[in-house]
């Protein structure tokens, strides 16, 4: 068995451009759960319309990069207006419902023939990274460090979305310590109390939900920058349960919670998948690296379930 | 402040059996005690005659009446009396829960500035019609008003950011909040809680500053100082009581509305706590609660209303509910209910 590589290709995607992805998509879904307690089982939702708004822009329309950008945004935040408006006002598991609804939804009708105009269907849409690809400083080779390797555009997609996932680290930090993040912990902890202390507490789960959505969108953005050629399938629900456990891992309601939380996860998946292809050649690894992962989370559950950052007094508080 | 009366337990026997013996000068404790005792025995019109007058007695002696208690003097004790200045003011609000009519309240007025007590057995609709008035609950009919605006049908929010301030009868303390971030969040108006301007410190943080500044003082009053930076969630039944109470003080309300204030509270903090309800009365804050303890009821109450099966059955200052058979037999002693069925209000 080849350590070596087993080790070098989990180092390397512990910080690659998945991982970043996916941290921050998992930033997006703290904002919602871990600061404000919504119940969002369907982030991969928001990333499939931040994917597919860049893909119709460039792709479809023929519109820059940077249009495309903006409509991946702009159908976020529909996304979010339509999902919040009907079930803020209710109980939060209303939420959870309509979200991995929407995403089930969004992917099987973005996959149908008769969307095939638009998204061409099961078929894929791409190449949508030409004009981000075009400003890639990086030369086309490999790029190798210790045990660290990447290609050049990997390489320009993971300095940028770590760049991102910084920036909107730092957004999280300046909104949590104002007085807006107070109200945004206050809705998590009661809702009823801050409406009680004249709170607009449907104003700030929609505000969050756009916020955390469009945060999510932009790592679906940053996805189609590394996956030139997208198909509906790639959004199935299986992500938004990563990303779950990327937050609950690093720790729910901490800023960098899901960066954490996103590097573990992805040294551990990384690893699994080699080193169980290599111990396993030829057969199926695949159901044996998520059960592995399913069972670490349970571990982590037993042993820590406040996460990597969390505390384990300040969770114990909720049971009284 | 006069909190200091209200801790200092030694002239109420722990073991009173109504509230009569609070207000009494020491002198005449045996005569209360034994009108007390006369009241929960016989409802002679005579007998209750003599007992008022001996309370009255009482009462015109050394405990300060409010202004505002006297403001109600004129006011006849009958359900949906009008008062000299209501702050709150109801008119035919009703909330049917299918066939069952849980509130019918046809008119009732809360006068400014003084402790107004909701009264009633269990299920006689007093929560209900806390819900409704603070808008956490729709109405099946009627409106209301705050100040003289209808605030009818209006969000809880707005009610609370207009000088009308609820509690819970379960406590709501924010648990992964420390008791400073439970407090500061009540403040109204907050530049900070705003969506950009929440991104510029300078925008919001000389304000911040000023609301930690009164929160402090509210902390240091409510003797919670010392939880300032832990956990809500870490406190005490009582404790965390008095932070609700003290929270909804940070919105700086007219009117304040408490749902059970003293339940599942120690003896020694329920004193605490009543002294800084009367405090806030005598500095001006409307307050209505919900409460059980008729000991409590009957010491700190200007007016008390007693609700019974949705309806409100009497109205009057403590010592008129005390002599009226409507409550007596609603609530107080309903086996005397059974042989003048006939002379049942409802």
């Amino acid at each position: 068995m080849d350590w070596g590589s087993i080790f070098s290709n989990a180092l390397s995607d512990m910080i690659g451009p998945f991982a970043a992805i996916y941290a921050l998509a998992a930033v997006g879904l703290n904002l919602h759960f871990g600061y404000t307690g919504l119940l969002n089982f369907g982030q991969v939702a928001f990333m499939l319309v931040g994917a597919y708004g860049v893909g119709v822009g460039v792709v479809t329309i023929g519109l820059s990069l940077w249009w495309g950008i903006l409509i991946a945004i702009a159908a976020s935040i529909v996304l979010a207006l339509i999902l919040g408006i009907p079930t803020l006002r209710l109980r939060g598991d209303y939420l959870a419902i309509a979200t991995i609804a929407a995403g089930e939804v969004l992917r099987l009708f973005f996959n149908s023939s008769y969307m095939q105009p638009i998204t061409n269907g099961s078929f894929g849409l791409g190449p949508s990274s030409t004009d981000f690809l075009a400003l890639n400083p990086f030369s086309n080779g490999s790029y190798q460090v210790g045990p660290f390797q990447y290609t050049g555009s990997s390489l320009w997609v993971m300095v940028v979305t770590w760049v991102l996932v910084a920036l909107s680290c730092v957004l999280m930090f300046l909104l949590m310590r104002s007085p807006w993040g107070r109200v945004l912990r206050s809705v998590r902890e009661d809702e009823l109390a801050a409406r009680a202390l004249g709170k607009n507490v449907y104003s700030y789960k929609l505000q969050s939900l756009v916020l955390g959505g469009v945060i999510g969108a932009l790592a679906g953005v940053m996805y189609t920058m590394e996956v030139p050629t997208q198909f509906p399938s790639n959004f199935d629900p299986k992500i938004t349960f990563y990303l779950w456990v990327i937050m609950i891992l690093g720790g729910a309601g901490r800023i960098v919670g899901p960066v954490i939380g996103a590097v573990i996860f992805w040294f551990v998946f990384s690893f699994l998948g080699s080193f169980l292809g290599e111990a396993f050649p030829g057969s199926n690894t695949g159901a044996a690296r998520i059960a592995i992962v399913g069972l670490i989370l349970m571990l982590l559950m037993v042993f820590r379930p406040a996460g990597i950052l969390g505390s384990r007094e300040e969770m114990r508080l909720e049971v009284r | 402040m006069r909190s200091g009366d209200g801790m200092s337990g030694d002239d109420r026997p722990g073991d009173g059996m109504s509230g009569d013996e609070a207000s009494t000068a020491p002198a005449e404790q045996e005569s209360a005690a034994a009108a007390a005792a006369v009241e929960s025995d016989a409802i002679d019109p005579t007998l209750a005659e003599e007992r008022e007058e001996v309370l009255h007695a009482q009462q015109a002696q050394p405990v300060p009446v409010s202004p505002a208690a006297q403001a109600l003097a004129g006011v006849p004790a009958e359900p949906g009396a009008r008062k000299p200045d209501p702050i709150l003011v109801a008119d035919r609000v009703s909330r049917r829960f299918g066939g069952l009519t849980a509130v019918d309240v046809d008119h009732l007025e809360v006068q400014r500035g003084t402790i107004t007590a909701l009264i009633g057995p269990n299920g006689a609709g007093k929560s209900t019609f806390f819900n409704l008035v603070s808008g956490f609950d729709k109405p099946s009919s009627g409106t209301w008003t705050f100040n003289g605006r209808d605030i009818s049908g209006m969000p809880a929010y707005r009610i609370a950011r207009m000088g009308m301030v609820r509690t819970f009868q379960l406590t709501k303390a924010l648990t992964r909040m420390t008791a400073l971030e439970n407090m500061m969040l009540g403040a109204t108006g907050q530049t900070g809680e705003h969506f950009l301007p929440a991104l510029f410190r300078p925008a919001w943080k000389r304000q911040d500053q000023e609301i930690e500044a009164r929160a402090d003082a509210l902390l240091e009053r409510f003797n919670l100082a010392h939880m300032r930076d832990q956990f809500a969630g870490t406190m005490s039944g009582g404790q965390r009581k008095l932070l609700e109470m003290a929270r909804a003080m940070m919105v700086q309300p007219e009117l304040i509305m408490l749902d059970e204030p003293m339940a599942g509270v120690n003896p020694a903090l329920t004193q605490s706590l009543l002294g800084h309800i009367q405090a806030l009365r005598d500095e001006g804050t409307t307050i209505v609660l919900v409460e059980h303890d008729m000991d409590v009821i009957m010491s700190i109450s200007d007016w008390i209303v007693c609700f019974a099966e949705g309806a409100v059955i009497a109205e009057g200052r403590p010592d008129d509910i005390r002599s009226n058979e409507a409550v007596v037999d609603a609530y107080l002693g309903a086996r005397r209910a059974l042989p003048k069925d006939g002379e049942r209000s409802a």
